[in-house]
C-alpha cells in the first residue's frame, strides 16, 4: 500500500491491539484473532508481527503484572502509538476511497460495513 | 485451573528456548507459551499440551527471536569464509591434500564395506510381521560326566510339542525339520529339490507370502507340500499348481499351496516345504519313544511368536520348568532350552546345526575391529600431517586471533577443513568400495549367499555420517593445537618451530602406525605359512591325482562300471567321504568291558580304497571284497584304537572282536595312524568299515595329459546315465584345501589389510619426509656449504625415522608373536612354529619401504644446490 508500510496480518494485529486496549498482550491478541478472523494463528507468528510493528514504531510495549498461570512471568502489554493510529487511519481511508469508486454493478452482493 | 495443580512444560524445550532466544524477548515469550500451555491442558490434556508446547518453541526458532550467537555456529558468513580458506589451503598443498585424501579413502573403503555389511545384516528377517516377537528355541547340550557343552540351533520334537501345549503366551509356533530333499517326479521328469519340513504353524509364525492356497490348512495333512513360485515354474512351467501331485520315490505328495520364493534376507531358504505331519504320523507309529526322545535334537527346529505384551522372560521360565522335568529322566546328558530372537540370529553366537547360513557375532567383531584399526591408522595420518603442517598455518591463526577470532571459531575452522578432506575421501572411497566389493563377496561361497551389499538410502546416510565422524576425530587434535596458539607468540617469533611441543606425540603416532602395519604383514605371512604347512603335511595318505565323484544316490557298482570304460581311469575305489576335511561320522564302540565306550569315527570303503590312497597296513590284511549291504563283519582299525582299548600289539589285535553300535566286528587289519580329521585336531579312534549304504562317492585314479578332456569324457558318461543330478567331481586335494580355507581366507583378508595399512603408513611417512626436508632445507644447505657430504646429510636425516621404525618393530614382533602363539594357533595340534623368517620378512619389508619413501625426499633435499636455497631470502 502506498505511503504506509504495513502488511495484511500486521494490520489485523494492530487493529486487535486497539480493540483489546488496554489488555493487549501476546496470548490475548492471538486468541482474539483466532476468534474474530477464524484463522489459526500461532504465538510465534503473532510475536514476530508484534516485533516488526514495534520496530516500525507503530506499537509500544510495557511490562505488566505477573501471574501464576504464566509461571511467574510478566505480561508485555502493547498499545498503538500515534504513528500506528495514523497508519491505521490512512489504510482505512484508502480503502474507503476505493470502495467509493466501485460501481454497484461490480459487486452484486449485499454489503455490510466492515 | 486450580492453583494446586501445577504442570511443568517439557524441560528440554524450555532449555532450548532459553538457549536461542533473545534475552529481552524471553520473559514475554516464555510467559505466553506457559499461559497457552495451561489453557491447552484444560482443553486437550497434558500430553497434547506438552507436545504443542514443544512445537510452539520450535516455531519461535526464527530470526526475530534468535539472539546473536557468540560462537561461530550460526555465523554463516564466517562459516562460508572457513570453507573458502579451507579449500584454498587444500588446493595450495596439493601433495599433502592428496596424501590425506588418498590415505583416508583407501582405509575408508574398508570401513564402507563393514558399514554396508552391518546395515545389511540388520535388515535380515525384518520382512516378518512383528519380527521382534519371533523367537526360536535353542538347546544347550551338556554331557553330565565330562561337562562338555555345545550350543545348538536345533531342538527336539518333544520340546516343540510341549511348548505348544504347555507354555502360555505363545501366539503361534512351528516345528520344523531340516533337509527335506530328494528327487521329485512329475510326468516322468525328475527334479532335485531342497527344502524343509514344517507344520501348520509355519505361516502363522513367518510372513512368507502365499500366492495361492490356504495358509491355515496348507501344511496340515500328511503328504502335503508347499512349493515356491520358482519351483512351480521349474517343474510345471506355470503357477496354478495347487492340487497337482509330485512323486517322491513311491510316495505321492499333493501340492496345497504356492508360496513366493523366500526373500534374500532370510536365513530360512527353501524350494519346497513338506508337511511335518507326514513325518509325525509315520514316526509315531514306528518308534514313538525315539521320536519323542529329549535327545532327538539334531534335526528339528522350533520357531514361535509370542503374544503382545508377553515378556520372553516368563516364557523362558516355563521352558526352564520343561527342561528340568525332562532332564530329571536323563542319565548321559542334559539339555537346557533357551530362546533366541529371530532378529538376532544373523549376528548371534555361533551355533551348531543351524537351519541356514549365519554370519555369527565373532566374524562381525573381527572384521569390525580390523576395519577400525585400519581407519585409525589413516586418521593418525591426518592428525600427524596436520600438526606437522600447522607451523605454516600459525601466522594465519595469529592474524585471525588479532582480528578478533575466538578460540572456538579457529577450532571449528580447522574441523571444517578436516571434514572437507574426509568427505572428499568418501567419494574416492566409494569408488574403491565398488571395486573391492565383488572380491569381498567372492572370498567365501557363504559370503555371496548371505550378502549383496547393495546400496540402500540409509547406508548412504551412514556413509556420510561416518565420513563426518572421521573428519571430526582426525581433525580434533590439530584443531585444538592451532586454536590454542597465542597470537603474540606466533606473530613475534620468526622461527616458529619452537612453538610446538607435540613433536613427541607425532613420533608416537608414527610408531603406532608402523606397529600395526608390521603386525598385519607378519600375520599375513604366518597365515600363509600355516596354510602351506597344512597342505603339505604328511597326513598318512596320498590323494594325488585322485578325482572324487559324488554318486548322488546312484548305485556305486553301476557308476563304477560306467567309468571303468574310460581308458584314462586307472583304478576306482568307493568311499563314504573324503577324509581329512573335517567331515566325520561316528558310532559308539565297545571292546570287552561293556562299561568302557568311546566314539569310533569311521568311513566305509571298498577293497581298492586302502591301496589307492596309500594307507599303510601294519598288520593283518585289506578287505577282500566290496562293501556289503547287510551282515557287515569285518573292520580295519587304526593304531590309536588299539592303544585306547589296550587291545595289544597290532598282530595280537587281528581276530579280536569289537562292538560298534551293537554290531560285532572282527578286526582283520590295523592301519597306521593318519589324520582323518584336519591336522589341527588330534588323532582319535578310527575304523574302515564296509557298509554299502554309506558309500557316497567314487575315487578315480586318473592318469592323463589332458585333464580337461578326461573330465569332459567323464561328464558325458555321467550325463548319459543320470539326467537329474549334475556331475559333481573335484580333486581330492581340492577337498583337502577346502578344509584349510580358513587360513587362506585369513591370509587374503590380512594381506589386503596389510596392503591398506602399509600404504597409509607410507603416505604418512612420505608426508613427514617431505615436511622435514622442506623445513630443514636451510640447515641442510648451510651444512653443505660448510662441507658436509651428501651421504652424511642423508644419514643424519634418515636416522631419526629409522629409529622410530626400530621401536615399532620392537613392539610389533613380540605382540604378534604372542597373539599367534597363545590365541590364534593355540588350539591347533599341528602347527608351524613362528620363526625368525616370518618376523624378519615383515621387518625387512617395512624398513625397505620406509627407507625408500623417506630417502627419496631426503635425497632430493641433500642434492639440492645450496645457492638456490640460500639465495631465496
Amino acid at each position: 500500500m502506498k505511503g504506509t508500510n504495513i502488511g495484511e496480518f500486521e494490520e489485523l494485529v494492530l487493529l486487535t491491539i486497539a480493540a483489546l486496549h488496554p489488555d493487549a498482550y501476546g496470548v490475548s491478541i492471538k486468541n482474539e484473532i483466532k476468534k474474530l478472523a477464524a484463522r489459526s494463528v500461532t504465538l510465534s507468528t503473532v510475536h514476530a508481527s508484534l516485533n516488526r510493528l514495534e520496530d516500525k514504531g507503530m506499537v509500544k510495549s510495557q511490562m505488566g503484572e505477573s501471574t501464576g498461570k504464566r509461571g511467574g512471568k510478566r505480561k508485555k502489554f502493547f498499545t498503538v502509538t500515534a504513528f500506528g493510529a495514523k497508519t491505521l487511519a490512512e489504510v482505512r481511508e484508502q480503502r474507503e476511497a476505493i470502495w467509493q469508486m466501485i460501481p454497484d454493478a461490480a459487486l452484486q452482493v449485499k454489503l455490510g460495513h466492515a | 485451573m486450580p492453583e494446586n495443580q501445577f504442570h511443568i512444560p517439557p524441560r528440554f524445550s524450555n532449555r532450548f528456548l532459553r538457549w536461542f532466544c533473545k534475552p529481552e524477548l524471553l520473559e514475554d515469550i516464555e510467559g505466553d507459551l506457559m499461559e497457552d500451555f495451561n489453557d491447552h491442558i484444560e482443553i486437550k490434556g497434558l500430553r497434547k499440551a506438552r507436545l504443542l508446547y514443544s512445537w510452539g518453541v520450535i516455531r519461535f526458532f526464527r530470526p526475530f527471536a534468535i539472539k546473536q550467537m557468540s560462537s561461530s555456529k550460526f555465523n554463516i558468513i564466517m562459516f562460508r569464509n572457513y570453507f573458502k580458506t579451507s579449500l584454498r589451503s587444500i588446493a595450495r598443498n596439493k601433495l599433502f591434500s592428496f596424501i590425506n585424501v588418498f590415505g583416508l579413502a583407501v582405509s575408508m573403503s574398508v570401513c564402507l564395506l563393514m558399514i554396508s555389511m552391518l546395515s545389511e545384516v540388520k535388515t535380515y528377517e525384518r520382512f516378518h510381521e512383528d519380527a521382534s516377537d519371533i523367537y526360536r528355541l535353542t538347546n544347550l547340550h551338556q554331557n553330565i560326566e565330562t561337562q562338555e557343552s555345545g550350543l545348538f540351533a536345533s531342538t527336539s520334537v518333544i520340546a516343540g510339542k510341549r511348548l505348544k501345549q504347555e507354555v502360555p503366551g505363545i501366539k503361534a509356533a512351528s516345528i520344523m525339520r531340516r533337509n527335506f530333499l530328494g528327487d521329485f517326479e512329475s510326468e516322468n521328469e525328475k527334479y532335485a529339490l531342497r527344502g524343509l519340513w514344517a507344520d501348520e504353524g509355519f505361516f502363522d509364525v513367518f510372513s512368507f507370502e502365499l500366492l495361492s492356497g490356504n495358509k491355515e490348512t496348507a501344511l496340515l495333512n500328511p503328504k502335503s507340500v508347499v512349493v515356491t513360485d520358482e519351483t512351480a515354474l521349474k517343474v510345471f512351467n506355470r503357477l496354478d499348481v495347487v492340487g497337482e501331485t509330485l512323486m517322491r520315490g513311491e510316495d505321492p505328495y499333493q501340492i496345497t499351496a504356492v508360496v513366493k520364493k523366500p526373500p534374500f534376507h532370510s536365513h530360512i531358504q527353501f524350494q519346497i516345504i513338506g508337511s511335518f505331519s507326514t513325518l509325525d504320523q509315520t514316526q509315531m507309529q514306528r518308534n514313538e519313544a525315539g521320536w519323542h526322545s529329549w535327545q532327538n535334537m539334531w534335526m528339528h527346529h522350533v520357531y514361535f511368536k509370542i503374544e503382545d505384551g508377553h515378556a520372553i522372560e516368563s516364557i523362558q521360565a516355563s521352558l526352564n520348568a520343561i527342561s528340568d522335568d525332562q532332564n530329571s529322566r536323563e542319565e548321559v546328558s542334559t539339555i537346557q532350552l533357551g530362546t533366541q530372537p529371530i532378529l538376532g540370529i544373523m549376528t548371534g553366537p555361533e551355533m551348531s546345526n543351524d537351519i541356514g547360513v549365519t554370519m555369527g557375532s565373532e566374524a562381525l567383531w573381527i572384521l569390525g575391529i580390523l576395519s577400525f584399526v585400519v581407519i585409525l591408522s589413516a586418521g593418525f595420518n591426518y592428525t600427524n600431517l596436520s600438526i606437522a603442517r600447522s607451523l605454516r598455518r600459525a601466522k594465519e591463526v595469529g592474524i585471525r586471533k588479532v582480528v578478533g577470532a575466538k578460540k572456538g571459531q579457529i577450532f571449528s575452522q580447522f574441523i571444517v577443513e578436516a571434514c572437507i578432506i574426509s568427505v572428499s575421501s568418501l567419494i574416492l572411497a566409494y569408488g574403491v568400495f565398488l571395486f573391492i566389493k565383488p572380491m569381498f563377496l567372492n572370498l567365501n561361497p557363504n559370503m555371496s549367499r548371505m550378502l549383496q551389499l547393495e546400496l540402500e538410502p540409509i547406508t548412504i546416510v551412514y556413509f556420510v555420517l561416518f565420513a563426518l565422524i572421521v573428519g571430526f576425530t582426525a581433525g580434533f587434535l590439530p584443531s585444538l593445537v592451532l586454536s590454542n596458539l597465542r597470537a603474540i607468540q606466533v606473530l613475534k617469533t620468526t622461527v616458529s618451530t619452537k612453538l610446538f611441543s607435540s613433536v613427541s606425540l607425532r613420533k608416537v603416532l608414527i610408531v603406532i602406525q608402523f606397529t600395526l602395519t608390521l603386525g598385519f604383514i607378519i600375520s599375513a605371512n604366518v597365515a600363509y605359512n600355516q596354510f602351506k604347512y597344512s597342505m603339505n603335511f604328511d597326513k598318512g595318505f596320498n590323494g594325488e591325482n585322485i578325482l572324487t565323484v559324488q554318486l548322488s544316490r546312484n548305485d556305486p557298482n553301476q557308476v563304477k562300471a560306467l567309468f571303468e570304460r574310460i581308458p584314462e581311469v586307472q583304478a576306482i575305489s568307493m568311499s563314504a567321504m573324503v577324509l581329512g576335511t573335517g567331515e566325520r561320522w561316528g558310532d559308539i564302540m565297545k571292546y570287552k568291558d561293556p562299561a568302557e565306550s568311546t566314539t569310533l569315527y569311521y568311513s566305509s570303503i571298498d577293497q581298492n580304497y586302502i591301496p589307492m590312497l596309500g594307507h599303510e597296513l601294519i598288520a593283518g590284511a585289506n578287505f577282500e571284497r566290496g562293501p556289503v549291504a547287510d551282515s557287515e563283519s569285518e573292520v580295519i582299525v587304526n593304531e590309536y584304537t588299539l592303544k585306547k582299548f589296550n587291545i595289544g600289539t597290532p598282530h595280537e589285535a587281528i581276530g579280536e572282536q569289537i562292538e560298534v553300535a551293537s554290531n560285532k566286528l572282527t578286526i582283520i587289519g590295523v592301519v597306521k595312524d593318519f589324520h582323518f580329521a584336519p591336522i589341527d585336531q588330534p588323532i582319535e579312534c578310527f575304523a574302515f568299515r564296509q557298509r554299502l549304504d554309506d558309500i557316497q562317492m567314487l575315487n578315480l585314479k586318473v592318469s592323463s595329459e589332458n585333464i580337461i578332456g578326461t573330465m569332459e569324457k567323464l561328464r558325458s558318461a555321467w550325463e548319459g546315465f543320470d539326467k537329474v543330478h549334475p556331475f559333481e567331481a573335484r580333486f581330492h586335494s581340492d577337498h583337502i584345501a577346502g578344509a584349510y580355507d580358513q587360513y587362506e581366507l585369513m591370509f587374503t583378508i590380512v594381506t589386503f589389510l596389510a596392503f591398506v595399512s602399509i600404504s597409509t603408513a607410507c603416505l604418512g611417512l612420505l608426508g613427514m619426509g617431505v615436511y622435514t626436508a622442506e623445513t630443514r632445507m636451510k640447515e641442510i644447505s648451510i651444512r653443505k656449504v660448510l662441507g658436509a657430504s651428501e651421504g652424511s646429510l642423508i644419514q643424519m636425516l634418515v636416522k631419526g625415522f629409522m629409529y622410530l621404525l626400530l621401536i615399532a618393530a620392537a613392539i610389533a614382533i613380540p605382540a604378534t608373536y604372542y597373539l599367534f602363539d597363545t590365541v590364534v594357533l593355540a588350539d591347533q595340534v599341528n602347527r608351524i612354529s613362528i620363526g625368525i623368517s616370518e618376523m624378519a620378512l615383515g621387518v625387512i619389508c617395512i624398513f625397505g619401504v620406509g627407507f625408500l619413501t623417506i630417502g627419496s625426499q631426503i635425497w632430493k633435499a641433500a642434492r639440492a644446490n645450496p645457492s638456490t636455497t640460500l639465495r631465496n631470502e
